[in-house]
């Protein structure tokens, strides 16, 4: 089984490499063929794997030493039980299902081989996070996924608004890694290993403020890279990158590793249920934000990238509850219908030559198809409608909160919901239906390759039977690893009027949305300049805040080390001495005159100094050496 | 008291030879104070008991050194007034005796002339010279040996430096090319000219 | 009144000094070498002295060797300033510039 292990994880690192080769050289489709070739064999690795470890066998291995000094030993070891398994699958579905469209996508791109090394480098550092023992290692994946992302995100490196959100997203980043790195180091510094076996097996010997900090620390660094608030406003910004990226990166696996992290430390959580309760409540509260911001945007990806920062709320609330197996849960099936939903919006744009304005587009239904149906497939998935994927794993965080007695956690996960019905479908009425406002800006668009769209269609059938099929012998492979809790309402007439309510109320949202967007766009301007909708479509103010807030002073000060330190100190020193230097030089050049007789004088010169220095050695030497007898 | 007026009479002489040789702007009188000095010098090397040093301060630089100083200034044709540009001489005097005020300084201060420890005492039963044979011979073996090769290098590059085409060998040469040199050699002004 | 080692090296630091002015006013060549004599002999009377006073022929054997470094120096110096006086029919320090910076 070890050798799947390896093909699984170095698989994608071959195809980045082999990408690497013809990086600068113009486009090769053969790149993009063979990664997504070896994508596939991850896939098939990671699927024999799971085939593995559903008969209730983890695999284990130690590939070498990797630090070893002292008391400090840390392996290279990577771990395939039954949650890494799950994430596994999950990148390597949709990553390789994005590396075919990607083929497509990014054809006529100066950049293609480049493009497929950087996503295959992020698939393979993803692997890392996911498959690693240790806690090091699993942050080695992180910082690499990391890096993979500020590339992609910056891949368009010569639009600067690109490159200042790889820059935005790449230091929000740092910041929550240097809480998780001091997480990990707390760790260590209290147990003396970083292996997650050794580590969970220790940790309730732990004194419980320490427990806690390391809570907080380990969920801060989760916080970035899922992009809670307030370390959100990267994530809508770094739909900048091309959007097979945004796909993979921004809704299905990178944002997700938070998740992850806090589902793999779970015996570390369980011993906190206060962490794990504000966990819960920011998960709550950054769902219903972020879904607000999206119901007024007028950027087609941006609101989609909302939407990923909603449900990435919904399974932190889930993983804080303590239903670890839920948010893991939702995780999975998120990540097949958030893909799906991307990968529709990039055959929009393809077709809308890169329009991102949902009111400039209407009326795509006819030309696009496939792409319509496929995109409301994946909506309807989103807002939890049975029997599709999101409804068994959404309103399971829904069950969740009501039977921890979370009410108010529930409520305000239940108008998220709503509201989640309703921008998905505002979002596919205002591109697929009504008027086709795009003929105004004399576009005519024309559906995606059909290998694009085959590539799809496995997230499409994901999205419909993920929820139904899997969610039973998902339960019983995971719950060996994972707390084995059933949520269910004992009581079957709440059960049903919950389950029943809730469908009511997202398909009165849908049909909302519908009435609204779907026949003719009325712009009501006085909603529009109203507060909240500013509040709303202004994100909170918060860019401007943190503009404010951060950006400005920092930049005053900036400017303040610049100017007063760097060219008035530190500048100044290095010109004086250099000034000094040579106007010596200009001075005393004189004395290289060549004339024999002058150097003559000079030595003398140097004599007199010498023996003035000797005199003055002695004479202090000898003072001092009386005065210590 | 013998001691003191000869020390004080050498002293005020050499110091007063030496002036003039540095002073004066006649090349001779430089040569014949340098002679005297020199010779005034070994004086002091007598009143010390170093007579062998002594001796050879007589032989070698009265003797030899001036004898080679006076036929180079034969060679040079230094027997007119000289003409030297001066340039600063009051700093040059002031220099000279700032050395000399710090130099004194030194020597009579009493840490440097203080804590000597004999390496090889002089015994008096055997006269200096034959002390000075001992030690040159055994201790100082190499370093003499040295001294002489050196000496050899010295007379060699002297030769070789002042002598004319000492550095091609005649056997080695064709007639023509002896008969060239030698045509040229006749009137080396001319040469001299060319350059 | 006894003469002690201070006298003897106050006189070796003034005859130093003395050869020190003649090296630094010098311009020919020649007189350069005369001072130089002086310098060398100034260090051989220091030397001769503390041999004397402290008992020690080490004084002694490096007079001997100056002596000798200087009969070298006073060869060559000679054979170099005359190939010098023959290429240019001086021996003035101050035309000797070849080493300009």
């Amino acid at each position: 089984m070890e050798i799947y292990l390896y093909i699984a994880l170095f698989a994608p690192l071959a195809g980045s490499l082999f990408s690497a080769l013809f990086g600068a050289s113009p486009k090769t489709s053969i790149t993009g063929i063979v990664n997504s070739g070896l994508l596939f064999i991850s896939f098939v690795s990671s699927s024999i794997l799971l085939n593995y470890v559903m008969a209730g066998h983890t695999v284990h291995v130690e590939m070498m030493t990797w630090i070893a000094a002292g008391d400090l030993y840390i392996p290279f070891g990577f771990v395939v039980d039954q949650v890494s398994v799950v994430m596994m699958m999950v990148v390597s579905i949709v990553s390789t299902i994005v590396h075919i469209y990607s083929i497509g996508y990014m054809d006529h791109d100066k950049g293609f081989n480049r493009f497929f090394s950087y996503l295959s480098a992020f698939v393979f550092s993803m692997m890392v996070l996911v498959m690693s023992d240790n806690f090091l290692g699993l942050f080695i994946g992180w910082e690499g996924v990391g890096l993979c992302s500020w590339l992609l995100i910056g891949f368009w490196y010569h639009k600067e608004s690109a490159t200042w959100a790889a820059n935005e997203a790449f230091i929000m980043n740092r910041i929550a890694d240097l809480a998780m790195l001091i997480g990990i180091f707390i760790i260590y510094w209290n147990i003396g290993s970083l292996q997650y076996d050794v580590v969970f097996a220790d940790i309730a010997n732990l004194p419980m403020p320490i427990i806690t900090w390391i809570g907080i620390f380990l969920f801060i660094g989760a916080m970035g890279k899922s992009a809670q608030f307030p370390l959100h406003t990267w994530l809508a910004d770094a739909m900048e990158g091309p959007t097979p990226v945004s796909a993979l990166i921004h809704a299905a696996t990178m944002v997700t590793a938070g998740v992850y992290l806090v589902v793999r430390a779970n015996p570390i959580y369980d011993l906190i249920p206060e962490v794990g309760t504000v966990i819960a409540s920011l998960g709550a509260f950054v769902a219903m934000f972020a879904a607000s911001m999206a119901l007024v945007n007028r950027d087609m990806k941006r609101i989609i990238a909302y939407s990923t920062l909603s449900q990435l709320g919904y399974m932190f609330v889930a993983a804080g509850l303590g239903a670890y197996w839920v948010a893991l849960f939702h995780l999975m099936a998120h990540a097949f219908f958030k893909a799906l939903l991307f990968l529709g919006a990039g055959n929009v744009m393809h077709a809308m030559h890169d329009e991102l304005d949902p009111f400039k587009m209407g009326g795509l239904k006819k030309p696009m198809k496939w792409t319509w149906i496929l995109m409301t497939l994946a909506s309807v998935a989103l807002a939890g409608i049975y029997p599709l994927a999101g409804f068994f794993s959404k309103d399971l965080i829904l069950e969740v909160a009501f039977v921890e007695q979370h009410y108010i956690l529930y409520s305000v996960l239940l108008v998220t919901a709503g509201l989640t019905a309703f921008y998905s479908f505002r979002l596919v009425a205002l591109i697929f239906h009504g008027d086709e406002r795009h003929l105004e800006h004399g576009i005519h668009p024309h559906e995606a390759y059909n290998f694009m769209l085959y590539a799809m269609a496995p997230l499409g059938v994901l999205a419909v039977i993920a929820g139904m099929v899997f969610k039973t012998p998902y339960y019983e492979m995971v719950t060996q690893l994972l707390p084995a809790i059933e949520y269910h309402i004992h009581n079957h007439t709440t059960f049903w009027i919950m389950t029943i309510g809730t469908q009511l109320f997202v398909i009165a949202a849908i049909a909302y949305a519908y009435k609204k967007y779907a026949k003719a766009v009325k712009v009501d301007p006085k909603v529009e300049s109203g507060f909240l909708y500013q509040l709303l479509y202004n994100q909170y103010y918060i860019p401007k805040l943190y503009d404010e807030l951060f950006s400005k002073p920092y930049r005053e000060l900036s400017k303040i080390a610049w100017k007063q330190i760097d060219l008035k100190i530190v500048d100044a020193t290095v010109d004086g001495i250099a000034n000094v230097i040579y106007r010596t030089g200009e001075k005393t050049h004189t004395m290289q005159n060549g004339n024999l007789s002058s150097m003559l004088r000079w030595m003398v010169i140097g004599l007199v100094v010498l023996l003035v220095l000797a005199i003055a050695f002695t004479v202090g030497y000898n003072a001092v050496t009386m005065r210590a007898m | 008291m013998f001691e003191a007026i000869a020390f004080y009479l050498f002293a005020a002489l050499t110091i007063g030879m030496f002036t003039i040789t540095v002073m004066t702007s006649q090349a001779l009188y430089a040569l014949t104070a340098m002679a005297a000095g020199m010779i005034f010098i070994s004086a002091f090397f007598f009143m010390l008991g170093a007579d062998f040093l002594g001796v050879v301060q007589i032989i070698v630089y009265t003797g030899a050194v001036m004898a080679l100083y006076a036929f180079g200034m034969m060679f040079f044709d230094t027997t007119r007034t000289l003409v030297e540009k001066r340039e600063n001489p009051r700093i040059i005097f002031l220099l000279g005796v700032i050395a000399a005020t710090l130099v004194v300084f030194i020597m009579i201060s009493p840490i440097i002339s203080s804590n000597i420890e004999a390496h090889y005492p002089i015994d008096a039963t055997v006269g200096n010279s034959q002390a000075i044979g001992y030690v040159l011979f055994t201790k100082y073996l190499v370093p003499f040996e040295v001294a002489a090769v050196m000496l050899l290098v010295a007379m060699v590059a002297g030769i070789v430096l002042a002598g004319k085409k000492m550095d091609k060998s005649l056997t080695l040469m064709a007639e023509e090319e002896i008969a060239l040199m030698s045509a040229t050699q006749t009137k080396p002004h001319d040469e001299e000219g060319a350059h | 009144m006894e003469i002690t080692l201070a006298h003897y090296l106050v006189l070796s630091g003034v005859l130093f000094s003395i050869g020190l002015i003649g090296v630094m006013r010098r311009k020919n060549l020649l007189m350069l070498f005369f001072a130089t004599e002086i310098l060398l002999n100034s260090a051989n009377i220091g030397f001769a002295a503390i041999s004397h006073f402290h008992n020690d022929l080490t004084g002694q054997m490096f007079a001997f060797f100056i002596i000798a470094i200087a009969a070298s120096e006073v060869a060559v110096g000679l054979g170099l300033l005359i190939v010098w006086y023959k290429r240019t029919g001086k021996i003035d320090l101050d035309i000797m510039t070849s080493m300009r910076g």
